[in-house]
């Protein structure tokens, strides 16, 4: 780092990152702990039955047979649901005018999606109440289904809410200069309509929750695959009339969740009420199928673009109408506006253009409801920006890194904003770009490539530019009324051993948070990470934070942590030096001991320190009381997000035959400021881009024109697998960022902001030649072929 | 994703198998590998009364060549039957087709007879049996016949199998002096369900072919054979044009169903694209 | 309630003895009745390979199988392998890099792993990829995974390093 920072105290080497994770150790060896894990005394099970059909009125619900299934402890409709918990609508004050219709945890008049949660059934085991599932008997009158964009939009399509005019469930328009005029004095404008597929989360471990009511202490313990304890902790106490002092949400581990367990699911509602109903815990675990029909979906966008550009290449303006297909509701707490917003607001964001007028329609279909899921709208903003580059470049004759080059706000033009008002700090495309153009050997790949296309092989280059939304502020979720918090807290003490227990509120799901948060704890007291113990995904246990979501974790907690830290080094040095009789200036506290600042020497041990203050404060002064606990709050202040950025390259062969396309291998070169943890990060990002690719090659969620899931096993629903995943080299730039006293920023969603572009821009790259070119994704074999005109009808 | 009860029994001989079989009628169902089964029964799309367990069944498992003939036991595991040198030697096809089959944990459980009796109109057995001529045994109280692979599969998981009846072995012509075995398959993912299938098996007298069976899977309602493709082939010797010709015919004559990636134009393009690299592959090889 | 029938096999190198539903599968008596956790659900379709341990020195699908079936089996989980050298090595390089996050796939890739190194003392990463193939990852993207297994494999070539 060459840049000094106003944060005197920060330190650029983050201690421990040569070691493997704690959590890595205790997993390989069997011993993880997820909600499905654990016993419970009593335990009952929830089931449900879900609608077969995409959209119908429920004229007649018979639960009498299912109740007298042996081992049946209850059965619920939606109508019981109403008297047990609090409707939600997932609106926020500042998407003004997004409608959505109440929500109950079950459907009640109508089910609006194939999959919906209509009954539950609670029994002595989950095969029972499976058993009982089958004995509910409902009879539906069938309604037209809205299906796909076109059709949710069309002037007479069917209503999925009759409530509401149309199936708009929102709508936002944003401005800058005029985009107009630049488009009038464009020399060139290069225009797409690009369709990107519906996909799912596929977590490994499903959506899980054991809801255990106490019904002595009006006192609810849910055990909670959860990326965001808190959040829930709070839903639960409002929507079931409980003191939220009486809710502990408690995440053990949790296996995958990528944002995906951020919401608020019907059937895990339910659970909580029929534990407060039944008074034993009550478990739900989401089997495959149920995973594919109900938890949340994302992406679906069908964009219309076009972007204008000067003789040179410059970009001087983008139109975007973006609308995207989401499900009957908008999902709560964070409403299903998000992913539309950040695509648009994405749009160009790496580039100088000036002027912009972008268009987003959110619209409501009968299939099942879409959220926040990894790298939440940057796919879509980064695809059909670097798409519309690519065109450009190839109208204009200009290489792709050389378009690039000349759009990239570049170093002098910091801070900057963006067309669509995003206040970038500082960020380094140009290093980026460089960074990349070299280890890649980008000539003798367009060298092979050109020798190869001779020989009748048509492979492919692609590169995109992106930034990534990383430590969100209060203005995120606060402003728009959602009670999630934007800042965190810290408690660190220290044991009678001189060992530390550092309790956060940001959480853990695999990516290393309590791995990081011991390392920046360990840094900033200086200690050996090795005798730091860290505490999180507890209610009870930890300080009342935001917890995981738009790659916050590091940055935020991180911040937090390091606060907390050099509070309690302070502590400790004030503590040597009453005990010594000193003050606290003369001593450090470094390699885990008190020494003397000017001759290094030891001065106490932590242990002994510890001693002392804990069992023999009589031989301290009177009236005076060593703190040996403390705790720091941190809100992250300045712009309203900290933006890293990157760049990404695919390499690839198409089988123009078979439509079939073989990845060859993929760059990534990232600037995520300070990294605490360089495997980590690394790792991060590998994991990022394969979730990329799954979207760009495989993954897709279809349905038929009435509404009924098609891709509802993994054997129809393709992911990534071993085999056909590329190696990806990866290397860092590093440009700290100055609105946390750390100076780390986000990366858990870098990986997949960009894969799916590179990979479409570097299929196009290799299929320019024939003349076709790909607009729809995922990018299957018939799609290839069709483009290539080899396959027709 | 739990399934019905039922009721579980192990038989240990073909004998009490089929006697059971008979004595349960429609109530009864056979479990071998499970691979298929298991799935459909914790979908509920499956809720057998009865569960006969024949995976412990030794007479089911035998690997045998004997007299020209590769006799396979319905309960040889996939892996049994690739790790057989007595198969390599006998049926280069098989040798080849059983690597695509899903993964290494399904094929150390899966069997063939489980395979031949599922139908499922994406594997890989099926097409290799017809590509191979291959005669299915199948057995009940009634005692045996013999049915061959072009009788067998009638539809979608459906077959020529009467209650009552078990596949008891498969009967494979041992390959034959200029005889050629080629298989090859066309996936997105290692493991996954065939885009399209190809096994093909050629008799030659030198570089003149004698007679060709080329089977596809993957590209219907069943394996199927293309009859007139192949008959392209009989009395020739290949080039490039009578390949050309070979694969156009097959892609016609075909009886093509889409499926949920792959409409029928697609399959169609499928069909005479594998036809004519396998052949292809034939014509690099030295005659 | 379901019906129970005593079985009896082999579990981690116990003989044990449990009370089973016929409808049970292998691994919901494990995790359920048995406790033993690591083996975990999730597809109970065969698709994932989260649940797959080592029966009678095969590597199967334990969603896959009714405990009731197998009778004096010999079954390894991923708790198992006492003594294993192998599997304490790759134990050893899934964590020290990183070769897993959540932890969901980890029991059922270390046993493909294990079961790899069987058959293959020095697989290519090509041999590797293809083989673990049959486990589906969300968190790791696969490279790490392979890293790890491409080190302990017997003279194979290095690991990539992070760079």
């Amino acid at each position: 780092m060459t840049q000094s920072s106003k944060y005197p105290e920060r330190i650029d080497v983050i201690a421990g990152q040569d070691r493997p994770r704690r959590n890595a150790i205790r997993h390989a060896q069997g011993r993880g702990r997820f909600v499905d894990d654990i016993a419970f005394a009593n335990l009952a099970h929830l089931a449900v039955v879900r609608s077969p059909h995409a959209h119908a009125e429920i004229r007649n619900i018979d639960v009498s047979r299912a109740l007298a299934v042996q081992g049946v402890v209850a059965v619920y409709t939606g109508v019981d649901m109403k008297a047990l918990c609090k409707p939600w609508v997932g609106a926020l004050n500042h998407f003004p005018g997004l409608r959505s219709p109440e929500q109950y945890p079950l459907a009640v008049d109508r089910v609006r999606w194939n999959g919906e949660a209509v009954v539950a059934v609670v029994a002595e085991s989950r095969a029972i109440a499976e058993d009982a599932v089958d004995q509910v008997r409902i009879e539906y009158d069938i309604l037209p289904a809205v299906v796909g964009i076109k059709a949710s939009r069309a002037a007479d399509a069917p209503l999925v809410h009759q409530q509401y005019d149309s199936n708009q469930s929102f709508e936002m328009t944003l401005t800058a200069g005029d985009a107009a005029a630049a488009f009038d004095s464009a020399y060139l404008v290069v225009e797409e309509v690009l369709e990107l597929g519906r996909q799912t989360g596929l977590t490994l471990e499903p959506r899980s929750i054991v809801a255990d009511y106490d019904p002595s202490l009006q006192a609810l313990t849910a055990h909670h695959s959860t990326q965001t304890p808190y959040q829930m902790q709070d839903l639960f106490a409002r929507h079931f009339d409980l003191s939220e002092e009486n809710v502990r949400v408690i995440s053990p581990d949790v296996g995958g969740s990528f944002g995906m367990k951020l919401h608020v699911y019907g059937e895990e509602m339910a659970t909580v009420a029929a534990s407060i109903q039944l008074g034993r815990p009550v478990k739900f675990v989401a089997d495959r199928m149920e995973s594919f029909l109900s938890d949340i979906h994302l992406r679906e966008h069908l964009v219309h673009a076009k972007m204008a550009l000067s003789k040179d290449g410059d970009i001087t303006a983008m139109i975007v109408e973006d609308a995207t297909g989401i499900g009957p509701f908008s999902v709560y707490p964070r409403t299903s506006a998000m992913e539309g917003n950040q695509a648009l607001r994405l749009m160009g964001a790496p580039y100088k253009m000036p002027n912009y007028d972008g268009h987003l329609t959110v619209l409501f279909q009968n299939k099942a409801p879409t959220c926040q899921y990894r790298a939440v709208g940057h796919p879509i903003g980064v695809t059909v920006t670097e798409h519309l580059v690519d065109k450009a470049a190839r109208e204009l004759g200009l290489d792709p890194f050389e378009i690039r080059r000349r759009n990239i706000v570049t170093q002098d033009m910091y801070p900057h904003t963006t067309a669509t008002g995003y206040i970038l700090e500082r960020l380094s495309h140009e290093d980026c770009l460089s960074r990349l153009e070299k280890m890649m050997d980008y000539p003798r790949l367009r060298a092979e490539q050109a020798e190869l296309r001779a020989k009748g092989i048509y492979r492919g280059i692609g590169i995109a530019t992106f930034i990534e939304i990383t430590n969100p502020g209060p203005a995120f979720y606060g402003i728009g009324g959602a009670r999630i918090s934007s800042q965190d807290g810290c408690v660190i003490k220290i044991e009678p051993s001189g060992k530390f227990r550092v309790a956060v509120s940001v959480t853990e799901q695999g990516q290393g948070t309590e791995t990081v948060m011991a390392q920046v704890a360990a840094t900033y007291m200086g200690v050996d990470v090795g005798i730091i113990d860290v505490i999180t995904g507890d209610t009870e246990r930890t300080p009342y934070g935001g917890a995981t979501w738009a790659s916050r974790g590091a940055g935020i907690g991180g911040a937090t942590v390091m606060k907390c830290a050099l509070a309690m080094k302070a502590n400790l040095l004030e503590i040597a030096a009453v005990i010594l009789q000193g003050k606290p200036d003369d001593f450090d506290l470094t390699d885990g001991e008190i020494v003397f600042k000017e001759t290094g020497n030891s001065a106490i041990t932590l242990d002994e320190l510890c001693r002392i203050a804990y069992f023999r404060p009589d031989t301290l002064p009177q009236d005076y009381h060593p703190q040996l606990s403390i705790s720091r709050h941190f809100v992250p202040q300045g712009t309203p997000f900290d933006f890293t950025n990157g760049v990404q390259a695919s390499y690839l062969e198409v089988d123009i035959e078979t439509g079939i396309i073989t990845l060859l291998d993929h760059w990534v070169v990232e600037d995520c400021g300070v990294i605490l943890n360089k495997q980590l990060v690394d790792e991060q990002i590998r994991g990022g881009v394969v979730h990329g690719l799954g979207g760009i090659l495989l993954e897709e969620c279809l349905y038929s024109d009435s509404g009924q899931m098609l891709t509802s096993t993994m054997a129809d629903y393709l992911a990534p697998l071993a085999a056909e995943m590329p190696d990806i080299h990866i290397d860092h730039i590093c440009t700290p960022t100055e609105m946390t006293p750390l100076g780390a920023k986000g990366v858990g969603e870098a990986g997949t902001a960009a894969a799916g572009s590179v990979v479409l821009n570097a299929v196009n790259d290799a299929l320019s030649p024939l003349g076709a070119q790909l607009t729809q994704t995922p990018l299957t074999p018939e799609r290839i072929l069709r483009a290539l005109g080899v396959v027709t009808d | 994703m739990k399934p019905n009860l039922f009721q579980y029994v192990r038989v240990e001989t073909i004998k009490d198998a089929v006697v059971l079989l008979h004595e349960l009628s429609d109530a009864g169902r056979l479990i071998a590998g499970g691979q298929s089964l298991v799935p459909t029964m914790a979908l509920r799309m499956a809720s057998p009364e009865v569960l006969i367990d024949i995976s412990n069944v030794p007479e089911l498992a035998t690997i045998e060549h004997k007299q020209n003939v590769l006799r396979i036991g319905a309960g040889a595991r996939y892996a049994d039957v690739l790790a057989s040198s007595v198969v390599a030697k006998t049926c280069p096809l098989l040798a080849q087709a059983i690597p695509f089959i899903a993964h290494e944990a399904i094929r150390n459980r899966g069997t063939v007879g489980g395979s031949l009796a599922h139908a499922d109109p994406a594997a890989e057995l099926p097409g290799c049996m017809l590509a191979l001529g291959a005669r299915i045994v199948v057995q009940s109280v009634a005692g045996q016949r013999t049915i061959p692979a072009e009788e067998f599969f009638l539809s979608t998981y459906l077959t020529a199998l009467r209650e009552g009846e078990l596949i008891a072995s498969v009967e494979i012509p041992v390959i034959a002096d200029g005889e050629r075995h080629l298989f090859q398959e066309l996936t997105r993912r290692s493991g996954d369900y065939a885009m399209l299938g190809a096994a093909f098996v050629i008799a030659a007298d030198g570089a003149k072919i004698t007679d060709a069976r080329l089977a596809f899977f993957s590209v219907g309602d069943k394996a199927l054979l293309a009859k007139g493709a192949a008959a392209t082939l009989v009395g020739q010797s290949l080039t490039p044009e009578i390949i050309e010709d070979c694969a156009t015919m097959a892609a016609q004559e075909l009886d093509c169903l889409g499926d949920l990636y792959n409409s029928v134009a697609m399959k169609r393009h499928l069909v005479k694209t594998l036809t004519r690299r396998v052949l292809g592959e034939l014509l690099k090889e030295p005659s | 309630m379901d019906p129970l029938y005593p079985i009896s096999f082999t579990l981690n190198g116990r003989v044990i003895q449990q009370e089973v539903s016929t409808r049970t599968t292998l691994v919901d008596l494990l995790r359920h009745q048995i406790g033993l956790t690591a083996t975990h659900v999730g597809c109970e379709q065969g698709s994932c390979g989260a649940c797959s341990l080592m029966v009678d020195g095969r590597m199967i699908r334990s969603c896959l199988v009714f405990a009731i079936q197998l009778e004096g089996a010999v079954v390894e989980t991923a708790e198992g392998f006492t003594g294993d050298t192998k599997m304490d090595a790759l134990r050893k390089a899934f964590a020290d890099r990183n070769a897993l996050q959540c932890g969901f796939c980890t029991s059922g890739m270390l046993v493909a792993a294990r079961d790899l190194l069987n058959r293959d003392t020095t697989p290519s990463r090509e041999v590797i990829r293809e083989f673990i193939s049959g486990n589906f990852c969300r968190c790791t993207g696969y490279e790490a995974i392979v890293d790890a297994i491409s080190k302990v494999a017997e003279g194979s070539g290095s690991p990539r390093d992070a760079q």
